[in-house]
């Protein structure tokens, strides 16, 4: 009843709150000696080991604000984040209910579960040539690897959440007369439903990562559609400023990696959290 | 402690008449394991949960309760041996017997209303009067301004009392209590087993109720069986005839109270020797129970 009160009172107090301003001084800490790092041979008049390789945090910003105002850097986010939303979407809508049938049926069980185990170990992007060859375009093979990269998570997840499910709700569910659908529909699912939101949440981090890579393996998908070299995914766009030799443009690529992967976590979460009311403290 | 008392007791009372089912248990036995893994629970168990009466049993801890518990329930099946509803044999769980679990078996994601209400909703019975009498019943446990909380937004009494009327509202036949305010703090506990038998008092249906606690056993009891180490069996039946409703304090200084608890006492004490070999947890809990022993008296 006063959930959205309780919602803004906990934003504030993050915002105002000691952990809010650790982490603004830890990232400030991390980017000064970034800084020092990259300008070390300028500065000692030797180049720190790696570091001293990478381009400095300011000329990475410098590069981030030319990329932001170019419209094939977008393009290439939404190429790379429409891949990860197809790919996760149908991990869900085949993961979820497979998952579950696994977990209800000890029969379906019995037969799934060993070709799970042996394909579950193959990394996505051992798919990769695989891919390329059995779909007909390389849009195509890119979704299948990035599906394969939340599918496992979401499915080894659904079965731990509905067989961790306390045997005892089963129980009081069947006494007070609950139909075999009943209690799929009103114990399993909601039961599981916080399993899946961890597997989700999980699933989309692994996505990102899988779909970055088998961009660059398999040269960036449909590249080109909007002629220019950023034209085939972040993955893409990253391997093109390796090649072209641009390393504030490869950070630059890699950062916004990263924020769209916390981003795409950040919501899962405030949805699962949604969904899960009674997992709310207090 | 005076709220629960007020509105109890403003209700009307039929405890003149008593309801529901007698449940006769004969010759059960239960295993665990096969072969030379196995092992037995239950051995040889006969009693009787007489209609309208409360029964406490009390046993040291892992003696097999809970096992004799699921046994009635129906969720599990006896080795060898009958038990029986009205005459009619066991075949599974049903809504005249429903158990009210150890700890809390309340549905996490449900709030209190629907808790309450799933037995009507899971029996397409999600009627008017349902509704109301679930109204009533929140009423009755005091937790009509918690009716939107999840389970773990209640405390540890809140959810007992929840629970108790998630399965009042199916009017079972049976109602089946294991070890019901175990892990509650010990005011709340004491307010609880108040609460609890005034609520018994005024509905008078047949309750199985299961403890270790010898005090909350003569507190509530009509008869009290009283268990052997595992595997259990009867090990006495005592009648308590005090007169209800029953106030803890009256008890406490009652002589047929003192009598019975020396008497129980120095069975369990047997009992709970028998296990002091294994190290188990019941030896544990009878130091618990002697060491109260000592300091009241």
């Amino acid at each position: 009843m006063s959930a959205s009160n309780k919602w803004s009172f906990k934003v504030s107090s993050f915002i105002v709150g000691e952990d809010f301003w650790r982490g603004i001084v830890a990232i400030i800490v991390f980017l000064i000696f970034w800084e020092i790092g990259s300008r070390s041979e300028a500065l000692f008049g030797f180049a720190f080991p790696w570091v001293g390789q990478v381009p400095a945090p300011s000329a990475v910003l410098k590069e981030i604000y030319r990329l932001i105002q170019e419209p094939s850097f977008w393009h290439s986010g939404y190429l790379s984040t429409r891949r990860v939303l197809e790919g996760f979407f149908a991990a869900m809508l085949v993961g979820i209910p497979l998952g579950l049938a696994m977990a209800v049926s000890r029969t379906f069980y019995g037969i799934t579960f060993p070709v799970f185990e042996v394909l579950r170990p193959i990394p996505p992007l051992a798919w990769v040539p695989a891919a390329i060859i059995f779909w007909p375009t390389q849009e195509l093979s890119i979704a299948f690897v990035t599906f394969l990269g939340a599918f496992f998570t979401i499915v080894i997840n659904v079965i731990g959440g509905a067989q961790s499910i306390d045997v005892r709700y089963f129980q009081a569910a069947r006494s007070m007369g609950s139909s075999t659908f009943d209690i799929f529909r009103r114990i399993i699912l909601p039961g599981v439903l916080p399993s899946i939101v961890v597997g989700a949440t999980v699933g989309i981090g692994i996505t990102w990562a899988v779909v970055v890579a088998a961009e660059m393996i398999s040269g960036g998908g449909s590249a080109g559609s909007m002629g220019g070299a950023a034209g085939g995914g972040l993955g893409f766009f990253i391997w093109n400023s390796y090649v072209g030799g641009s390393y504030t443009q490869i950070v630059a690529g890699m950062i916004s990696i990263g924020a769209a992967g916390y981003m795409s976590s950040a919501i899962l979460r405030k949805i699962g959290q949604l969904l899960t009311p009674w997992l709310a403290e207090g | 402690m005076q709220m629960f008392r007020a509105k109890v007791s403003a209700l009307p009372s039929s405890s003149s008449q008593a309801f529901g089912s007698q449940v006769v248990v004969s010759n059960v036995s239960k295993s665990y394991g096969a072969g030379a893994f196995a092992k037995e629970v239950v051995h040889n168990c006969s009693f009787t949960i007489e209609r309208g009466k409360l029964t406490v049993m009390i046993g040291p801890s892992g003696c097999g309760k809970s096992t004799l518990i699921r046994l009635i329930a129906g969720f599990e099946r006896p080795s060898s041996g009958t038990i029986t509803v009205d005459d009619k044999p066991v075949n599974g769980p049903g809504v005249d017997r429903l158990v009210v679990f150890q700890e809390t078996a309340l549905f996490p994601w449900m709030t209190t209303y629907d808790n309450i209400m799933y037995g009507p909703r899971a029996r397409h019975e999600d009627t008017p009067e349902m509704r109301e009498f679930a109204e009533s019943l929140l009423q009755k446990v005091g937790l009509a301004a918690f009716r939107g909380k999840y389970p773990s937004q209640l405390s540890g009494g809140m959810q007992r009392r929840a629970e108790l009327a998630r399965s009042m509202i199916n009017r079972p036949n049976v109602m089946i209590l294991d070890e019901p305010f175990r892990g509650l703090d010990a005011m709340t506990k004491r307010l609880m087993q108040e609460y609890y038998a005034n609520l018994y008092h005024e509905f008078r249906r047949t309750t199985f109720f299961v403890t270790t606690d010898i005090d909350e056993a003569i507190y509530l009891a009509d008869r009290i069986l009283i268990m052997t180490n595992i595997p259990t069996q009867v090990r006495a039946v005592i009648e308590v005839n005090l007169p209800r409703p029953r106030q803890v304090e009256n008890i406490t200084e009652s002589d047929e109270a003192n009598a019975i608890k020396m008497q129980a006492l120095s069975l369990l004490h047997e009992e709970a020797m028998k296990s002091f070999a294994r190290g188990s947890k019941a030896a544990a809990d009878f130091v618990e129970a002697y060491s109260k022993r000592m300091t009241k008296k």
